[in-house]
């Protein structure tokens, strides 16, 4: 009875998460939708819990002690983890959180190999052939057994892989990791691929050997020892693939790596589903492995690139060739603008376009970016925002930024909007973006960024581009825009550039 | 061959449901608009959260005396714990501020 309620409770489950997703992708049910997959997800979790019974002993779980000290700690930490991180952070953090899922999958597996792999395990092996008549059962268990390994593998690599990649993302995306490719890089990856395929077959094989004959060949007794280290170098080499997987692929890629990476651990939830018979799991990890997917391709055709490119074509690879030589032959001469002139061009245009990248958000100035907005609108000014769709560290970065500052939804263009726009405007100004303006993807052939559709900004009457300094953006390359005779460069922080500039309007 | 084709006739049910749902999480996720792109990576992200529930089988059926069993299940709830309320978490404030702006 308890166990028909569990059933229900998952069917419930699934049904929620299915909902959840579907109301996550329109504006105004969104955050409902993310309750009711969150009201899911708990009636799932103390519905395991409480009502969960073993298959075939009816036992029910123990251990609550840990269990519950282990959720206590995670929603601590999660909750404040969550609450505290800035806007700015938000993708690095969708990444960590990855990561965690990932390793929670290969943790599952590891602990479920040590089930095969064990004394007990090769007892009740023992067992089953010293009573003659169960031979033909453990034949026929063979198939099951093999499909048992085969995803205790699957999630053991795929999780591995998964948080040991989302780790390096993070790392990247706060800045504290670098590009990093060696020659011959994508064979040596290759390599570890097919090493850490070749040995799971060669394990679950062994493993399979020794439950009973198999294609005529010999039973042969479990060397335990022996399976435990391939076991662990699997996992090795699995977190090893997480790394160098992700380490060539540049900064402005991540976030088709985090939704790439975010599926994987979605698949890898969905071995555990196979693994315990879980419909809940199975269908929750199934349809963000799929959805997931989909959210990749659709980030790759945002930029133009197919998935293999942006895998292997990576920025990082890029500058070892021509893209890092290019950018040096450049340097013409760029001209700067101060404030009182950017003022008045500004005050005195028809139609102005905020062009917000990265920088906007690491000054958090999207409230600043507001406030200059209604100041030039009362002035009669009439002021849009170009989005570009990987603007930003993530598709939406900006429109979630802008929002948290009240923009209007009207004002926020998408790129083929805009880019028919701009011929019409007097003055773009671009706040902290760069590599979404680069006029090299359209011209340069040799540029690593070649075939990313950009905001055509140089089509307007001025560009006004405020940065920091000359740096290159997150793709390491120069951009040809700052160096056209129609644009000015506004050095500084975005914020306060921005005060500064409204304060010096008011002041007109 | 025959044991392959008895797995997969013991797994019907599961087969089934994984070619569904790679269907409808296309089917869902399709319609989209880029606005949303974040939040809903961050809301998948939240709900393939669901391995606690793995992590917490794993830890309800280990012996009381196998310790590394038990720390490593401990470790797994923690982090599956940390995927799902830190993911619903995450994107509940991105879409506070969604909401501010429909007003």
């Amino acid at each position: 009875m308890e166990f028909s309620i569990l059933t229900l409770i998952y069917l419930i489950g699934s049904v929620t998460f299915i909902i959840g997703l579907k109301m996550l992708s329109h504006p105004a049910t969104a955050r409902k939708g993310n309750w009711i997959a969150a009201a899911g997800m708990t009636l799932a979790i103390l519905g395991t819990i409480f009502l969960y019974r073993d298959d075939e002993t009816g036992a029910k779980l123990h251990n609550y002690g840990w269990i519950f000290g282990g959720l206590l700690i995670g929603a601590i930490v999660g909750t404040l983890a969550a609450k505290k991180v800035k806007m700015t952070a938000m993708p690095e953090m969708v990444s960590l959180f990855n990561g965690m899922g990932g390793a929670c999958a290969a943790l599952i597996s590891l602990i479920e190999f040590s089930h095969y792999a064990g004394e007990g395990f090769k007892n009740s092996i023992t067992e089953a052939y010293e009573s003659g008549d169960q031979i033909d059962n453990a034949v026929l268990e063979l198939g099951v057994q093999s499909g048992v390994l085969i995803t205790i593998f699957a999630g053991l690599i795929i999780g591995s892989v998964s948080f040991a990649g989302s780790m390096i993302a993070w790392g990247k995306l706060n800045g504290k990791i670098k590009d990093f490719a060696f020659k011959g890089q994508h064979i040596v990856n290759q390599v570890i691929l097919v090493a850490i395929v070749g040995l799971s077959i060669f394990l679950i094989y062994k493993i399979r050997m020794s439950v009973g004959p198999v294609d005529d060949a010999p039973t042969t007794p479990l060397n335990i020892a022996f399976i435990t280290t391939m076991f662990y170098t699997v996992l090795a080499l699995s977190l090893l693939y997480g790394i160098l997987f992700v380490m060539p692929i540049g900064g402005a890629d991540m976030p088709v790596v985090i939704s790439l990476l975010n599926s994987f651990t979605g698949v890898a939830a969905a071995c555990g589903g196979f693994l315990y018979d879980n419909k809940v799991m199975l269908t929750g990890g199934i349809l963000v492995g799929a959805a997931g997917t989909l959210l990749t391709i659709l980030m790759c055709k945002a930029m133009n690139r197919s998935l293999l490119n942006v895998l292997i074509g990576s920025f990082g690879g890029g500058n070892t060739g021509g893209g890092g030589g290019g950018g040096s032959k450049e340097q013409g001469a760029y001209k700067e603008i101060s404030l009182s002139d950017t003022a008045v061009i500004m005050s005195y245009a028809h139609k102005v376009m905020i062009v917000p990248g990265y920088g906007l958000a690491v000054a958090q100035a999207q409230h600043a970016c507001h406030e200059l907005e209604k100041l030039l609108e009362s002035k009669g000014v009439t002021v849009k925002y170009a989005i570009h769709p990987v603007a930003g560290r993530m598709p939406g970065h900006m429109n979630v930024l802008l929002a948290e500052a009240d923009v209007s939804y009207e004002k926020l263009q998408e790129m083929e909007q805009a880019n028919e726009e701009f011929a019409t405007t007097d003055v773009v100004l671009v706040l902290g973006a760069n590599d979404v303006v680069n006029p090299a993807a359209k011209t340069d052939p040799a540029s690593p960024i070649y075939g990313m559709p950009i905001l055509d900004v140089e089509l307007a009457k001025n560009v006004i581009v405020n940065k920091r300094s000359m740096k290159p953006g997150y793709a390491g390359i120069e951009n040809d825009l700052f160096f056209q005779p129609k644009t000015s460069m506004l050095f500084g922080d975005a914020k306060k550039v921005l005060q500064d500039l409204i304060a010096e309007i008011k002041n007109l | 061959m025959e044991a392959v084709l008895k797995w997969l006739s013991d797994s019907q049910q599961i087969i089934y449901i994984v070619i569904l749902m790679i269907f409808v999480g296309i089917e869902v996720i399709g319609r989209v608009p880029s606005v949303l792109h974040t939040p809903l990576m961050s809301g998948a992200n939240a709900i393939h959260g669901v391995v606690i529930i793995g992590a917490i089988i794993v830890m309800g059926k280990a012996e009381g005396d196998n310790y590394p069993a038990l720390i490593l299940g401990f470790l797994a709830v923690v982090l599956g714990t940390l995927n799902v309320v830190g993911g619903f978490v995450v994107t509940d404030r991105m879409l506070e501020m969604f909401k501010s702006k429909k007003k």
